[in-house]
């Protein structure tokens, strides 16, 4: 027992310090003087200053951020109603295609979903005039198409663990079903849509793939940029954007976590169990 | 560690006989020695003695929380004791791991592996000590007989229904012949109607094997009709330990009374005691009385008088019989329940008083109504000194 | 399941705007360009915008020519790249997927077995690193293996080693992005399954007579096949069409067929050719994607 615990003990530690060594040292050398970025020149912050000045990465960033924010908020509605399609609507024709296509982007390389969509939008300008040009709005309807699927399996995975007699009892009580939906279900589903939501706007935040199809000539997303520039190797300004991420999302998770916590102890502190 | 092999022979013949915890001369099968387990700052199981006999059903009876658990589940080794021994025939087995002993369990949740027939499942044990192939298979055979599962080998757990998943478990602990067989809670997730039926089943599969079980239960009437001895447990101490009557009718002290089905409580004082007997004073109607009881207590004590409540009396005269003791009560609450009734009569001291009265006689009107003055009456004997 | 309530006239159309509208979008943005990339992938390139031959010819009206060719299908079985890469990406991809195996079943085991206040902090530690950006945990490791990488740097410094290892631009070195960026993916369905079994079948194994390996092997691993099976796809399956990480941390050489259809489709700009090539990769991963879909089914009920 002892032998097995000890060798479960170091397997957790090797892993975590596989998974958070590399990003420390990344957090680490942006603050790193020297240009060479892997010889340590001493503190600095002037590849945050470079950052400031780099009106390619500003831009870039900016454009993301506006398509992350429209593409979550879309792909949350969207994905609400398939989560909701899902797991209250009962059966209906072509139920299993949907859940087919609900399922298969999560795990859809994003090479062919990028592909094929620059090709519908290719074929749809020949057909229709529309989209007259690739960019940002081609790059969040991609986005919205993949993200929707993760919104959709929080949903659903919510409302399955939610009693249903709730709504029966709102419809029971005369609610009209989109009343019931809007009054009961709604609310209750509520954190997963949010969590829905960081989701859907992180993975659009960081998709490179599929922006790269679908954007056309001058659009040009933080992430394509970054790889631009990293693919030619190690690059000091990129470890400043890497850590102001990191720092966001450290942020965000304590933030949730201490939400979460308290959450906790007013629900321990008020109820039984 | 072969363990089955040289069990063969021995315990078939060991049929039950007597009262070995009497017999000086027998020695005991499990020797449980100061047996102490602490969790943290928790202790479980609190210096806790015991001799369990070859052959015997002994239960170990207690509350949710009581330590019974882990005493069972140290005793097939799944927990390390913080201090203390275990013998288990004459063979010190405190530091074996529980795949080394030669004990198995029988889980309340049954534990049936679920990503196996039931064949494998009873095979399991046998698989893992090496025993041949040709052996195994007859060795299943016989099991499945036993407790009735031919026919069933081929099926998977989730195929069975429960009185059938506890079979299988018993087979699966049974099979490796272990010379303790351990049973968690072993009817408690079984419907009342299979529970009577299953138990009765037990103790003829127990009569037939003659092995030793020992069996841990939150159900005192469950253990009451399956064990040969009791040890009612609480805060990790056994409070008393005896046979199923003896604990039932002389009962320790309050907790071990109350554990067992209802009990009445009269306010008393001691007036002397005797080798063998104490004479209290009822605190309402000044009746003196003597009670059997072993120990010694002060002159002057309060003591509470228990009395089940169906050895009690009730009528509306006064009986004339001078070897009961006598006390009286106004009916407040009465149940009809076709083969008895119930009354709850307030005592003179104001206690709750619960009479269990068989209907021997078919009466259109009850005797006893709402309000009426009634006599409570029992014999002496039955009464039992509880201290507080 | 409601099937069998009757709406009034107002409830159903709140249900059928509440499945059309999802529905529709689906279809429209994910199964027709399936539909089109199909049928590009039977086209000739051509010098034109868009880059290949229309599926039917419409000038020439009656009757109507069907311009499928199966040229791209044929080129991709007679030239030998197609193959490699195909081929590479699949033992890459199951290499990878079995050492996220070997590194995150005791993690995810470690896990389940530490203490509750423990493994919710520890999960989350897991799926921390989720958040932050794919592409910049890729390229932590550029930083990490360059030839003046921190390990290289470490290990000179040592003196374990008397020149710098090439270790970025190798097979060796996506098999550690895959690892590094998936391993949550594999962590996460394995802890579901092992959380969930029951400790007592762990312990009626041993009572039984079974060693602590042998009680592993019997029980815990088969009980928790559900997991490894989840697990495994969710990483073998977005593995194999992996681009970044061979594009960042592989070598020239190091060919995936995610690279080579994106090469194809920017740089060679043969858009028929890199349908093609999309099409094969589908039917490679229709099965993994099946099996993946049925798990998850068997899982909601």
């Amino acid at each position: 027992m002892k032998t097995r615990s000890t060798f479960l003990l170091s397997t957790l530690c090797f892993g975590f310090a596989f998974l958070y060594i590399p990003i420390l040292v990344l957090v680490l050398y942006s603050f790193n003087d020297s240009p060479l970025a892997t010889v340590w020149g001493g503190f600095s912050f002037r590849w945050y200053d470079a950052l400031l000045d780099n009106k390619q990465i500003l831009n870039a960033a900016l454009l993301s951020l506006k398509i992350a924010v429209v593409s979550a908020t879309c792909a949350t509605a969207l994905g609400t109603l398939a989560g909701l399609t899902l797991n209250r609507m009962g059966r209906f024709r072509g139920r299993t295609v949907f859940t087919g296509m609900i399922a298969a982007p999560l795990v859809m390389p994003e090479v062919i979903t990028g592909l094929s969509l620059l090709l519908l939008f290719v074929s749809l300008q020949e057909l229709t005039g529309w989209p007259s040009a690739r960019g940002a709005n081609t790059i969040t309807i991609a986005h919205i198409t993949f993200s929707m699927a993760y919104v959709a399996v929080i949903v659903q995975s919510r409302l399955a663990s939610m009693d249903e007699s709730l709504e029966e009892a709102a419809m029971d009580l005369g609610g009209h079903p989109f009343a019931v939906t809007r009054d009961i279900t709604l609310p209750l589903i509520a954190p997963a849509m949010l969590s829905g939501w960081l989701l859907a706007f992180t993975l659009s935040l960081d998709d490179l793939v599929i922006a790269s199809f679908t954007s056309g000539a001058g659009a040009s997303t933080l992430p394509m940029v970054i790889f631009s520039k990293v693919r030619l190797g190690v690059t000091p300004e990129v470890n400043a954007v890497a850590t102001i991420i990191i720092g966001i999302v450290a942020l965000g998770v304590i933030l949730a976590a201490w939400l979460m916590f308290r959450q906790e102890r007013r629900r321990g502190g008020g109820g039984d169990s | 560690m072969n363990v089955e092999s040289k069990q063969h022979t021995n315990e078939n013949s060991a049929a039950w006989t007597g009262a070995p915890w009497k017999d000086p001369s027998q020695s005991p099968f499990i020797e449980i020695q100061s047996l102490h387990k602490r969790f943290g700052d928790f202790t479980a199981v609190d210096n806790i003695s015991l001799d369990i006999y070859r052959g015997e059903l002994f239960a170990i009876l207690g509350g949710s929380g009581c330590g019974k658990s882990t005493l069972l589940r140290m005793l097939a080794g799944l927990e390390a004791p913080s201090a203390g021994r275990i013998l288990i025939d004459g063979v010190d087995v405190t530091e074996l791991p529980p795949y080394d002993r030669p004990v198995n369990m029988m889980f309340q949740s049954y534990a049936v592996f679920p990503h196996m027939t039931v064949e494998k499942n009873i095979a399991y044990g046998l698989r893992k000590s090496r025993v041949a192939p040709a052996e195994i298979e007859s060795r299943v055979r016989e099991m499945l007989e036993l407790v009735q599962l031919t026919n069933l080998e081929q099926r998977k757990p989730n195929q069975l229904s429960g009185g059938q998943l506890q079979r299988v478990a018993l087979a699966r602990a049974l099979i490796k012949r272990p010379k303790v067989l351990l049973l968690d809670e072993p009817l408690a997730a079984l419907d009342k109607k299979l529970r009577e039926q299953t138990q009765f089943e037990l103790m003829n599969l127990q009569d037939q094997l003659g092995t030793t079980f020992v069996v841990v239960t939150h159900d005192q009437e469950e253990a009451m009709t399956l064990a040969t001895r009791i040890a009612v447990m609480d805060e990790g101490r056994f409070i008393q330990i005896g046979t199923p009557s003896e604990v039932y009718e002389y009962p320790r002290n309050f907790f071990v009374a109350d554990f067992f089905g209802n009990i009445n409580i009269f306010d008393a004082t001691v007036i002397s005691s005797e080798p063998g007997f104490i004479a209290v004073e009822l605190g309402a109607s000044g009746t003196r009385i003597r009670i059997q009881h072993g120990g010694v207590i002060d002159a002057g004590a309060a003591v509470m008088i228990g009395v089940r409540p169906e050895k009690l009396l009730i009528s509306k005269d006064k009986p004339t019989d001078d070897r009961y003791t006598v006390t009286r009560g106004v009916v407040e609450d009465l149940a009809y329940y076709g083969n008895r009734s119930i009354y709850r009569v307030r005592s003179q001291e104001g206690r709750i008083i619960q009479v269990s009265a068989q209907n021997s006689q078919r009466s259109v009107e009850l005797a006893m109504e709402w309000d009426d003055e009634v006599y409570l009456s029992w014999d002496s004997s039955s009464s039992v000194v509880l201290q507080k | 399941m409601t099937g069998a309530i009757r709406h009034g006239a107002a409830g159903r159309l709140w249900r059928t705007t509440v499945i059309t509208l999802p529905y529709a979008w689906l279809l429209l943005f994910f199964l027709v360009p399936f539909a089109i990339v199909f049928k590009i992938s039977f086209a000739d390139p051509i010098v034109a915008q868009p880059p290949f031959t229309p599926f039917f010819d419409w000038a020439e009206s009656s009757p109507r020519r069907l311009l499928a060719t199966f040229d791209n299908y044929l080129f991709l079985l007679e030239d030998k790249l197609y193959w490699v890469s195909y081929l590479r990406s699949i033992r890459i991809a199951f290499i990878s997927t079995l050492l996220c195996l070997l590194l995150g079943y005791p993690m995810a085991y470690g896990i389940a077995r530490a203490r509750p206040p423990w493994r919710s902090l520890l999960l989350m530690l897991v799926i921390l690193p989720f958040w932050t950006s794919f592409l910049l945990r890729v390229y932590a490791w550029i930083v990490m293996l360059g030839k003046h990488g921190v390990v290289n740097n470490a290990l000179l410094s040592v003196g374990f080693i008397d020149g710098p290892l090439q270790m970025l631009y190798t097979d060796a070195a996506v098999y550690l992005g895959i690892v590094y960026t998936y391993i949550p993916f594999m962590i996460l369905p394995l802890y579901a399954s092992l959380e969930k079994l029951d400790q007592n079948l762990h312990d009626a194994a041993m009572d039984l007579g079974a060693t602590p390996w042998k009680v592993f092997t019997d029980i815990t691993l088969p009980l928790s096949m559900p997991g490894v099976i989840a697990g495994s796809l969710l990483v073998f399956i977005p593995a194999l069409g992996e681009f970044v990480i061979p594009s960042l941390l592989g070598g020239i050489d190091s060919l995936m067929i995610g690279r080579t259809l994106y090469d194809e489709f920017f740089v060679n700009r043969d858009w028929p050719l890199a349908s093609a090539v999309a099409t094969v990769l589908l039917f490679i991963l229709i099965l993994p994607i099946m099996l993946f879909q049925r798990y998850q089914q068997g899982e909601e009920s």
